[in-house]
């Protein structure tokens, strides 16, 4: 086994695992190492070559390889270390890191860790589509990656469950290629992905949207031959008289992302059951002292710019933990309150300036977010319009919080 | 006069697969046809993977003696052909009083058939065995263990091959014709000659009887559906615990059951079907297993359901009820052996019955023993249960050890090769899932089904159409992009 001595093991090579290790070497940290399981650095963006990435951050529209390859360029420029093809199978929490690469068994001892692991999807077993078990069924990431990376076509008539936003863009992406998409189904009264991806992807093409509706059935013995769909009621109980059967030879599932936190969990690492990623404080540092987390690890990002962002941030704070700088205490707790589906970080100081990130749980027009200590409104933000699939970001700045023990977030009338 | 086999089976389930291993020992001509694309494809690949210690089953009847049997010699057996058993023990549970008459039933019946070590206990001692399980009292078996249910009908069939039987896949037989002394066996990949048949179809065992001349036997197929738990909650059971079962409810009650592998499976529920390749969810038994699952233990969320999947049972009864009727393993006339009606407790008796045939056509023929057979298969490589130590000795032998294909199950692209490359020849990506168990975790292919798809690329340089979920017709592509457009 190949044991090493390390300052910044960052896992995970995607947009968040690269953010962070540049902002670590900015803040002049030599001895950093960044672990990437797959061939190449760029994670899930390798796949997605639509365009619509980098507008905040840079400024213009580039496509997903772009945006991942001016990061891949700087990890170059400033020679920071990285290997690929090697998974880190465990992380204890004395931050001993175990990894397989075919180079032979990594021991990795670091003296912090940012986890950059993404997510992955929902699948049929965690939803529970009943029906047969044919080939044609597959997760939309997974299509994603065969169409675009392979150029193999999973399907010519598709049926796409949920309307996340990998399973709109799949949508645009099939109907190019000529195949025809018949219908995106979703469960709940609205679409869980943008509004510009449903008017891009879906209103362009013509692609009907059915809210409200589920699968219920998949039918086909050797490859999909039909899907039922039917209308749910409050409840997502479906209406069995209003049950349609669509020809079709594949379903799409875009169903939702899970934050990819086995390893964080055997590693002792607290998870918000919210997010389904670690609890962090405003350091985004984890329940383990020295290990930070970032990205959709942390949460579910709806555009990669600010998942850039915040690993910057990751790298920056866990810098200032290797070179000394002492953080303030984080003890005010944050709570998501009424209307509100997860706050991040879970923790804050109240002594300096510092952002929530937010989603509400379900869209609204003339809200307002107010900020509470007990019963007492500490501030009230309004809000036109909210919508789940559009992560809300508030600024702290200013806000008296001495003597705050708990701060609860609430979606209210406005 | 083409070659004329000595034996024929039809149907590569763990029975055929075990009779094909049994007749290997000896100089005969063997070979086995299966219509699916692998061994282990139907009910045998699709059930709880229990080794029975046999007090369900009614004193004196074939199955009890066959399940008593059969759970004497699978240890051993698991051993010789690399499939992993481990004892774990079973609670049959009881929650209210009048539940307990039939605890004290199976322990007497057990005690008749001869399954060793039954005790029952209170809700203390339960609850030492299984902190996460509230019960009155329990039955509890100590010699109740799981297994893999594809590692051991692979393992006979691999076994089988290697000692000069040939297993057949994608074969399906579609006519027999019976000669003076032999038979013609008519399949989709051409004719063969043999002078005996042993039909150990399963679920089709009904309709390869008639093709062979003997009508009367119906299969009911009765389905099972299960659900298949994350391993992140796998520590949740320790031992296998079973309900006292609804009365005629056709089978054992919905229970839990570890795998060798660490997930928990919930079910199986039972109910008549019509065709016994339906082996569709349904949405009723989906929600009534998930409520089942969370009474048990409460702890469990939506995000810790995997899969679903089902299994059908080869019933010769055609409604629910408790009536035991038995196996049917004899030979209906000189060279046609049937075995019909090999339900639960299938899996456990496999051997037993794989004995008793073997027992059957000694007493006609005479069978000479090979010297050259050899009864060991070596088990296959399971990386994630290896130690630091030995991962990292494997990989500096042969890096692909340090290549993880799989994320969720970690396996490593060397053991997909080994998958890819078995000896029976089966190319499907199910194939690789049901040896390698790439694929077989949460994300359910959704990361690895590119890395695998490469993988049989780069091996075997197949067309795009033959690359397939399972057998014929399960296409993974229609094509590249740009050939829809191309038609257009």
């Amino acid at each position: 086994m190949k044991r090493r001595e390390i300052d910044l093991a960052v896992i995970g090579g995607g947009p968040a695992g690269m953010a962070a290790a540049l902002a670590a070497r900015e803040k002049n940290i030599k001895d950093i190492l960044l672990i990437e399981r797959n061939h190449r650095l760029g994670g899930i963006l390798k796949q997605c070559i639509h365009d619509g990435f980098g507008i905040e951050l840079f400024n213009e529209t580039l496509t997903g390889p772009e945006y991942a390859q001016r990061y891949v360029e700087k990890i170059h420029d400033k020679r920071i270390e990285y290997l690929t093809d090697t998974m880190v199978l465990s992380l204890s929490p004395d931050k001993k890191i175990i990894g397989a690469s075919p180079d032979g068994l990594l021991d990795i001892r670091a003296k912090a860790v940012i986890l950059a692991m993404g997510c992955r999807e929902r699948t049929r077993g965690n939803i529970a589509i009943p029906g047969s078990r044919p080939a044609g069924v597959y997760t939309a990431g997974c299509a994603q990656n065969f169409i675009n990376l392979k150029n193999y076509m999973v399907g010519k008539d598709v049926v796409i469950l949920g309307s996340g936003d990998i399973g709109l863009i799949m949508a645009r992406r099939l109907t190019l290629e000529g195949a025809r998409v018949h219908a995106v189904v979703e469960v709940l009264p609205y679409s869980s992905g943008l509004p510009r991806n449903i008017r891009q992807c879906l209103t362009d093409y013509d692609i009907p949207l059915y809210l409200n509706h589920t699968v219920t059935g998949v039918c086909g013995l050797k490859r999909v031959e039909s899907v039922r769909i039917a209308e749910v009621d409050d409840r997502w109980r479906p209406k069995p008289e209003t049950t349609k059967e669509i020809k079709c030879d594949t379903l799409l599932l875009s169903v939702g992302l899970i934050p990819e936190n086995e390893l964080s969990n055997a590693g002792g690492i607290k998870i918000n059951p919210d997010t389904g990623g670690p609890i962090v404080d405003e350091n985004l540092q984890t329940s383990i002292s020295g290990v930070y987390a970032c990205g959709n690890v942390l949460h579910v990002h709806d555009i990669v710019d600010w998942v850039s962002m915040e690993a910057s941030k990751a790298g920056v704070k866990a810098a200032e933990y290797l070179t000394g700088i002492k953080t303030s205490e984080c003890n005010i707790k944050i709570k998501a309150g009424c209307g509100i589906r997860y706050v991040m970080p879970d923790m804050i100081s109240g002594t300096r300036e510092t952002d929530l990130f937010l989603r509400v749980s379900a869209p609204g027009r003339n809200k307002k977010i107010t900020l509470k200590d007990k019963k007492k409104i500490l501030s009230s933000v309004p809000k036109v319009r909210v919508n789940p699939a559009e992560m809300i970001k508030l600024s702290l700045n200013g806000l008296d919080l001495s003597g705050v023990n708990e701060l609860e977030v609430q979606l209210e009338d406005g | 006069m083409s070659e004329v086999l000595d034996y024929l089976i039809v149907g590569g389930g763990v029975v055929g697969c075990n009779i094909a291993r049994e007749l290997s020992r000896f100089d005969l001509k063997t070979v086995l046809c299966e219509k699916e694309c692998d061994v282990a494809m139907g009910t045998s690949g699709r059930n709880s993977g229990v080794a029975h210690a046999g007090f369900y089953m009614i004193p004196k009847t074939l199955k009890a003696e066959l399940n008593v049997r059969g759970h004497q010699m699978l240890p051993a057996l698991c051993e010789e052909i690399g499939a992993q058993y481990n004892v774990i023990g079973k609670l049959v549970v009881a929650e209210k009083d009048d539940e307990i008459p039939y605890l004290l039933k199976l322990k007497r019946q057990g005690e008749i058939n001869g399954t060793q070590g039954l005790r029952l206990i209170d809700a203390d001692e339960v609850s030492k065995i299984e902190p996460n399980i509230r019960a009155l009292k329990a039955l509890y078996s100590p010699t109740s263990a799981i297994l893999d249910p594809f590692q051991l009908t692979i393992g006979l069939a691999e076994n089988a091959l290697i000692n000069g039987a040939r297993i057949e896949l994608n074969t399906e037989v579609l006519e027999i014709k019976h000669h003076e002394d032999y038979f013609t066996v008519e399949t989709n990949k051409g004719s063969y000659k043999t002078r005996n048949i042993i039909n150990s179809a399963g679920l089709y065992a009904d309709k390869i009887s008639a093709l062979a001349g003997v009508e009367g036997y119906r299969i009911y197929p009765c389905r099972g559906e299960y659900h298949v738990l994350d391993k992140g909650v796998g520590h949740l059971l320790n031992t296998l615990v079973y309900p006292v079962p609804p009365k005629d409810s056709g089978g054992l009650g919905v229970h839990l059951t570890p795998t060798v592998d660490g997930n928990i499976m919930l079910g199986p529920s039972a109910d008549y079907i019509n065709e016994p390749c339906d082996l569709a969810n349904t949405p009723d038994v989906m929600n009534q297993l998930l409520d089942e699952a969370r009474l048990m233990l409460p702890a469990l969320k939506r995000k810790d359901f995997i899969r679903s999947f089902a299994g059908n049972r080869p019933k010769l009864i055609p409604t629910s009820s408790n009536e035991t009727v038995d196996y049917v393993i004899k030979e209906e006339y000189e060279g046609f052996i049937n075995l019909v009606g090999i339900e639960s407790p299938g899996l456990t008796a496999a051997p037993a019955i794989a004995e008793r045939v073997i027992g059957l056509i000694k007493k006609r023929d005479e069978l000479i023993e090979k010297k050259s057979f050899n009864p060991k298969r070596d088990k296959p490589v399971r990386f994630s249960r290896l130690t630091d130590e030995q991962k990292a000795r494997l990989i500096a032998a042969e890096p692909a050890y340090g290549q993880i294909v799989c994320r969720c199950e970690t396996v490593t692209k060397k053991e997909v090769l080994d998958a890819l490359h078995n000896p029976l020849g089966a190319k499907s990506i199910n194939s690789i899932k049901i040896r390698s168990r790439a694929s077989m975790g949460r994300c359910q292919g959704g990361f690895c089904w590119p890395k695998i798809v490469q993988l049989i690329e780069d091996e075997l340089k197949p067309e795009l159409k033959d690359i397939r979920l399972c057998g014929a017709g399960s296409n993974m592509f229609i094509g590249k992009t740009k050939d829809l457009r191309r038609i257009k």
